[in-house]
């Protein structure tokens, strides 16, 4: 009997659906894995980081005591700005406990409140010294220990030597918490403060705007330099042994190592160029390397995609070279280059080796004011806060990490709506 | 009114459609290997021994012809026979190929195109070029229009452009369909009103010669009907250059019509001449489809 071509098909037909399903499965199955382990990711970062958004915060009723503030009631700005506020806090304390007498005891007592509590009286008695003689119930931030236990990090049945916190510690939170005098509100120290060596006083803030700065010299730099260079070798350039070289090494560069570039900042920027060390500028500048090849290759692809017929259309009409590239090639072009530049910026907004070179990663407590002062950067602060010992700094580092995935997020998004308004407006 | 303006952009006679510049005396018909006449009394554009190569290839041999002015010459020959090739060396739109260079004399009433110190940015003012996929800018039908008044600075004012942008989609017959669109998108047109907006951008620089390569290729029989008509109303103001596959429409629309083969110019002549009586073997093959 012989087959009609209809049955060999038929014949074949299930093997070539069973392909197709299989393939469908494959695709399926590793797209999940990806979201799993997104999600892991996630709920581990998030699971642990949620907690830093939160601060447990001491109520105090401080006396304003002039006799410690300022004995002599000249209320001269210099002496109220160096007097010994501690002293208001360890008498509020003492007062609040009145039964504790040993010395040891003493110092462990008023270590309950944040030594960042000191800077906050200071600070409302500059801002308002009619407050000295009266009495203020404030919220300080507890300190990190505290905080610790009462978001049941530190637990009260473990054997008292492995804990930091002594049982005489503990019956004086309780006794405070008793009291509603702990609470936890939301961190907003986390927010807006630099670094700090106390985890209730350390902040994000310095980070994220060194980073800012970083990433502005960085669009500064690799955004117009990139477009120029790609439109010059797309639109301009001869083809010629020159030009493949340039393209070449473009390509190398791309794939640098990110560390390298920060070795070169440091030999070229700092110790050459004599830049200032740990400032967003020379950070830009080694991050501008890095981004560039990226820029380029990105503006060079959305280039090449113009379609030709809208180039000959143009020149057809007695358009100049420079007139087709700006009023035809670079609209249509630019949000494949919008795209390539965000996706550069966001690589180098995680990018933390390169800075480590060049200094970014000192210890710096001020918020930068300018991209020449000493910062330190997103990716680098959560560096240094995953390398701290104490356990206040680990939920911060999964917190800045939250942050710094936040922005990423939020960059990836401002790229998509960026493409989307070009593409309607062309 | 638009021939004034334009008149100090083009750097030659304002043209009227009803009087061409004196022609030379004696036309001095070239040397060449072509069948019939290739030169004609009043001519807008002459070529003369014209090679082209891309890189070592020779893709043109030895072409001379000319253009009149207000005829449509039509281009016909079989496929890669050099027709756009020849074609887009009327406006130098070969330069924007790499490996393409050019050789011969061709001149825009009297001016070599090729000479140093031609402008292309003039040229191609002058010498407009309509392309065989339209190829509308992807910005409105407006725009599209006023891209080439905007460059050349035409215009003095808005009102001045708009008046270029009515009266050139007029001519191009496509006003009554788009003008209450203007600002959308010219891609989202027809393909044919497409292609008829590209022929209105084109004659919104009030160009002196119009070239199109297969403009109805990508066009249905009633789009390219469109398209025929008003190329035969735009002969009242241009020179047309057409390539075209179809013999029908070459028999249409033009009054000369010129055969390639291979990158010679076998015949020159007539239309109606060439169609009914052809003189070289090559061509009376093709035309009766015997070529192959
Ligand atoms: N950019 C180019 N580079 C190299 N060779 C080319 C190029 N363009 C065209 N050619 C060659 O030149 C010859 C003439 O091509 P051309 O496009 O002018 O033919 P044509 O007559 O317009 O053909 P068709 O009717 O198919 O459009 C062909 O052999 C073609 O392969
Ligand atoms: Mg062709």
């Amino acid at each position: 009997m012989t087959m009609t071509t209809a049955d060999k098909i038929q014949a074949g037909l299930k093997k070539r659906y069973a392909a197709e399903r299989r393939f469908r499965s494959y695709g399926l199955v590793s797209v999940t894995i990806g979201l799993a382990a997104l999600l892991f990711l996630f709920m581990s970062i998030i699971g642990k980081g949620y907690t830093a958004f939160q601060q447990t915060y001491l109520k105090l009723d401080v006396q304003f005591d002039e006799a410690i503030i300022d004995p002599q009631a000249t209320r001269d700005p210099q002496t109220l700005a160096r007097a010994d506020y501690g002293k208001l806090i360890k008498k509020t304390m003492r007062e609040r406990f009145p039964d504790v007498k040993n010395r040891r005891d003493k110092r462990k007592l008023y270590k309950l409140a944040s030594p960042g509590a000191v800077f906050i009286i200071q600070d409302m008695v500059r801002k308002d010294p009619e407050l000295i003689g009266t009495t203020q119930t404030i919220w300080v931030p507890a300190d990190d220990d505290v905080d610790m236990f009462i978001k049941g990090y530190i637990n009260r049945d473990d054997p008292e030597s492995a804990r930091r916190l002594k049982d005489k510690e503990i019956a004086w939170i309780d006794a405070l918490a008793a009291t509603g005098s702990l609470e936890k509100r939301f961190n907003k120290t986390f927010f807006t403060a630099g670094d700090s060596r106390e985890p209730e006083l350390a902040g994000i803030w310095g980070a994220v705007v060194g980073s800012f700065y970083t990433l502005l010299v960085t669009l500064v730099l690799s955004f117009p330099i990139g477009v120029a260079t790609a439109v010059y070798l797309q639109e301009f350039a001869p083809r010629n042994r020159w030009t493949d070289l340039i393209e070449v090494n473009i390509n190398n560069l791309a794939a640098v190592p990110s560390i390298v570039f920060g070795l070169l900042g440091l030999s070229v920027f700092l110790n050459f160029m004599a830049l200032p060390r740990s400032a967003p500028l020379v950070g830009g500048l080694v991050l501008s390397l890095m981004t560039l090849p990226t820029v380029i290759i990105a503006s060079r692809a959305s280039l090449q995609s113009v379609p030709p017929s809208i180039r000959e259309g143009a020149l057809g009409m007695g358009a100049s070279q420079m007139q087709m590239i700006a009023h035809h090639v670079l609209p249509l072009a630019m949000p494949g280059m919008l795209t390539g530049t965000i996706i550069g910026m966001a690589r180098a907004l995680g990018e933390s080796a390169p800075l480590l070179m060049i200094g970014m990663v000192a210890f710096i407590v001020n918020i930068p004011e300018g991209p020449l002062d000493p910062s330190t950067v997103l990716p680098v602060q959560i560096y240094l806060w995953a390398d701290t010992p104490e356990r206040a700094f680990v939920e911060r580092t999964s917190a800045a990490t939250l942050v710094l995935l936040a922005f990423l997020v939020a960059m990836n998004g401002a790229a998509v709506w960026l493409r989307k308004r070009f593409e309607q407006r062309w | 009114m638009l021939n004034q303006k334009h008149a100090v952009l083009l750097e030659s006679p304002a043209k009227t459609n009803d009087v061409p510049p004196p022609s030379p005396v004696q036309i001095q018909e070239p040397d060449t290997k072509t069948v019939g006449r290739v030169t004609v009394d009043k001519p807008i554009m002459t070529t003369r021994n014209v090679d082209v190569y891309y890189g070592d290839k020779q893709a043109i041999i030895d072409v001379s012809i000319d253009v009149a002015y207000n005829e449509v010459l039509s281009m016909i020959g079989p496929s890669g026979c050099g027709k756009s090739t020849f074609l887009r060396c009327l406006n130098r739109m070969n330069d924007t190929i790499e490996s393409a260079r050019v050789t011969g004399k061709i001149e825009l009433e009297g001016h070599d195109i090729y000479d140093k110190k031609t402008d292309v940015v003039t040229l191609r003012a002058r010498v407009g070029m309509v392309f065989q996929k339209p190829n509308p800018f992807p910005k409105s039908v407006y725009e599209n229009v006023a891209y080439g008044p905007r460059i050349h600075g035409l215009a003095r004012n808005q009102s001045e452009l708009d008046e270029i942008v009515q009266t050139s989609l007029r001519r191009a017959g496509l006003w009554d369909e788009v003008k209450d669109r203007l600002g959308q998108p010219g891609t989202g047109l027809s393909g044919g009103q497409q292609q008829r907006l590209c022929i209105a951008r084109c004659i919104a620089v009030n160009p002196d010669v119009i070239l199109m390569d297969e403009p109805c290729s990508a066009l249905d029989p009633i789009a390219t009907a469109r398209i025929e008509e008003l190329i035969d109303e735009l002969r009242q103001n241009y020179s047309i250059v057409i390539v075209t596959h179809s013999m029908q429409q070459a028999a249409r629309v033009s009054q000369r019509t010129a055969y390639f083969h291979l990158g010679d110019l076998i015949e020159v002549g007539e239309t109606a001449t060439i169609f009914t009586n052809p003189q070289d073997k090559l061509t009376e093959d093709y035309l009766t489809g015997r070529f192959g």
